[in-house]
């Protein structure tokens, strides 16, 4: 379905390759967020990058947007190295747009619903000749995100919106500037359960109408199942499992995406897999697996059986590419078993 | 028949510049000690109001009809010193949101404490410290986290402190106002864990507020599904989440869709238009213009809340036709 968007004129590609991000603190503390990932997404698909806070997924989000300078590695757009200067900054900008997540804040609440779909348009200088006048350009970016007749909402303000109407004002600012990929941080999170179903599909209507691309992170994976072609599953900095959505959530390798899935309330075919403690501290990354310190397989001595786990504990595993897999020595070495 | 709480014919009413706006009309709920009742629904379907009524924390601006009963004694017409007693000690909620609700400058040990402090004067410092350990332990926390302050603690760790500050008087009844919705699947799974432990083992009762159909059948006996200010449906929390009898019950359960379920792959279930407005409510049956089953009949009258099956009710007119 990709090959169908001609990729010189409408379609766009952003690729990770070993994109690493540090921060260093004020005490001199470095946190690594990224720590060599590997991710692509086009116009046409739509990409659910998982975890839970501080994986490092939005992070990883903002580098691929060109929001987030990189430390290492290199963002690719169209195949080439993203430029760094302010016009090529501001043209990729137009073509990639991000959508916050919580639509009450990332609204000015004194601008009406037209300025804050125009803004975008007047920094651009995107409204030029008869046809294509802001209030024209305004009102089909407003009907495009599901608002309509867009007329009777260009004067309202945020607080005269439900939280719906207010994610969809903002994805109309991001639609505004006809880009070619999104990118939705936590789209729905914020939003009631019956309005969330209307957003994932306004996201599906865009792909199919537009051939717009989504990149979406979340931490739900309900979500990815509605409506990702692909899923990456990110654990502190590092991509560990991905793959097509319906092979990744059906038939998890990964024990922390085992573990994620078996404490979605809803699924009951499975054990609960409830992992103690949390994501470990940035600044102080376990060697070997960095899940290790947190894994059941190797807790149950199921890696120790297989061999394993002393690479478990000491042996750093490979940047998973682009096009997938899964970054575990225990499912590498069963799988280089013949059964 | 439920001891612990009974709710009766409660209707909270907020006076606005605008006009009345009714958040809750006419609910009648119970829960017993070692039950867990969920309460689903959505911004503005009056959960959270009916939440802080029953501990009387409403507003000055609503003017509450009906009875809470607690162990017998109404809430509503209560002298204000025995409303004291029954904060904390009678019933305590968690709120959603632990981040707002803690003090920032204060450690979390001594945030836990003050609740004992306030409530047992009598008790000695080396009593109190003791008991703020075991409380940490109960929801999953080395004792010593005590001396952090809550920037020190993660989003999850920061909802356990106000789990253990809400059981700090050992109440009968806590409320959990979407007590994991700020959190992510894994400590959201590990919250849920401490709560269902703490019911079981200490015998409370608990009312669970969330608009996930899914995390509250998880935990829930019962469930209560509220739209526009009342229940809709009521019934054993299992059913109420895999046999929906309200077509409104139906649509909040398909939102969160089933990992692996063919039918919700590219399809992610929705429904259109928004709750509606409190101030002009719609004629007959409120969720009417958004339901997908709606008939002529429906907007006659508004529908009560009567048995449909032997132990589920539901407020609706389709359901159980012929």
């Amino acid at each position: 379905m990709n090959d169908q968007i001609d990729a010189a004129e409408n379609g766009l590609s952003l690729e990770a390759r070993d994109v690493a991000v540090t921060f260093t603190s004020r005490g001199g503390a470095v946190a690594t967020a990224l720590d060599g990932v590997d991710l692509s997404v086009r116009s046409g698909e739509i990409v659910a990058l998982v975890g839970e806070s501080g994986s490092g997924k939005t992070t990883l989000a903002r580098a691929l947007a060109g929001l987030q300078p990189t430390t290492g590695g290199e963002v690719l757009v169209d195949g080439e190295p993203m430029g760094r200067r302010g016009r090529e900054l501001k043209a990729l900008r137009r073509r990639v747009q991000m959508v916050l997540q919580d639509p009450a804040g990332a609204l000015n609440p004194r601008h009406t619903v037209y300025d804050s779909v125009a803004e975008g348009i007047r920094l651009h200088g995107l409204a030029r000749g008869a046809d294509r006048t802001e209030e024209r350009m305004v009102a089909d970016a407003l009907s495009a995100a599901g608002l309509r007749p867009p007329e009777r909402l260009f004067l309202r303000y945020p607080h005269e919106l439900s939280g719906g109407q207010r994610q969809r004002v903002l994805i109309a600012g991001a639609l505004a500037l006809q880009p070619q990929l999104l990118i939705a941080d936590e789209p729905v999170s914020s939003l009631d359960a019956s309005i969330r179903g209307e957003v994932l599909a306004l996201l599906l209507r865009l792909r199919a109408e537009l051939g717009l691309g989504v990149l979406v992170v979340t931490h739900d994976l309900g979500l990815a199942w509605n409506i990702a072609d692909r899923t990456a599953v990110m654990y502190l900095g590092r991509i560990v499992e991905a793959g097509p959505t319906e092979e990744l959530l059906t038939n998890p390798q990964h024990p922390y995406t085992k573990a994620l899935l078996s404490v979605v309330p809803e699924t009951d075919r499975v054990e609960p897999v409830v992992l103690q403690g949390e994501i470990p501290d940035p600044t102080r990354i376990p060697g070997g697996c960095r899940f290790h310190p947190r894994c059941p397989e190797l807790a149950s001595g199921a890696a120790a059986a297989a061999g394993v786990d002393v690479d478990c504990r000491r042996a750093l595993l490979p940047v998973l590419p682009a096009s997938g897999g899964c970054a575990c020595h225990l499912v590498a070495a069963r799988q280089s078993v013949p059964s | 028949m439920s001891d612990l709480l009974r709710i009766e014919d409660l209707s909270v009413t907020y006076a606005t510049q605008e006009g009345p706006v009714p958040a809750v009309r006419g609910v009648t709920l119970g829960v017993d000690r070692g039950e867990v009742l969920g309460i689903a629904g959505e911004s503005g379907c009056g959960k959270s109001t009916l939440a802080s009524t029953i501990l009387r924390l409403q507003p000055a601006s609503a003017t509450v009809d009906g009875r809470v009963l607690m162990d017998g004694e109404d809430v509503v017409t209560m002298r204000w010193g025995d409303l004291r007693t029954l904060r904390w000690a009678g019933a305590s909620i968690v709120f959603q949101g632990a981040l707002h609700s803690l003090n920032a400058v204060r450690r979390v040990g001594q945030q836990i404490a003050e609740p004992i402090r306030l409530h047992e004067p009598g008790v000695g410092d080396a009593e109190v410290d003791r008991r703020v350990g075991e409380l940490l332990e109960q929801v999953g926390l080395p004792a010593a986290r005590a001396k952090a302050y809550p920037h020190q603690l993660s989003g999850g760790q920061r909802q356990r402190v106000m789990i253990a500050m809400a059981l700090a008087c050992r109440p009968d009844l806590v409320i959990a106002d979407e007590p994991t919705t700020a959190l992510d699947v894994m400590v959201q799974a590990q919250v849920l864990d401490v709560l269902t432990t703490l019911v079981r083992e200490a015998g409370l009762g608990m009312i669970f507020i969330s608009h996930d159909l899914a995390v509250l059948a998880e935990v829930s006996d019962r469930i209560a599904v509220m739209y526009a200010g009342r229940v809709v449906e009521q019934g054993p929390a299992n059913l109420v989440f895999t046999d929906p009898l309200h077509p409104y019950a139906a649509a909040l359960g398909a939102s969160f869709p089933r990992v692996g379920d063919p039918a919700a792959r590219y399809a992610p279930a929705g429904l259109a238009g928004d709750p509606p407005d409190l101030r002009s409510l719609p004629a007959g049956c409120s969720f009417a213009p958004r339901c997908p089953r709606a008939v002529d009949a429906c907007t006659a009258a508004e529908p009560v809340l009567e048995l449909k099956r032997p132990t589920r009710a539901a407020a609706c007119i389709r359901v159980g036709e012929s």
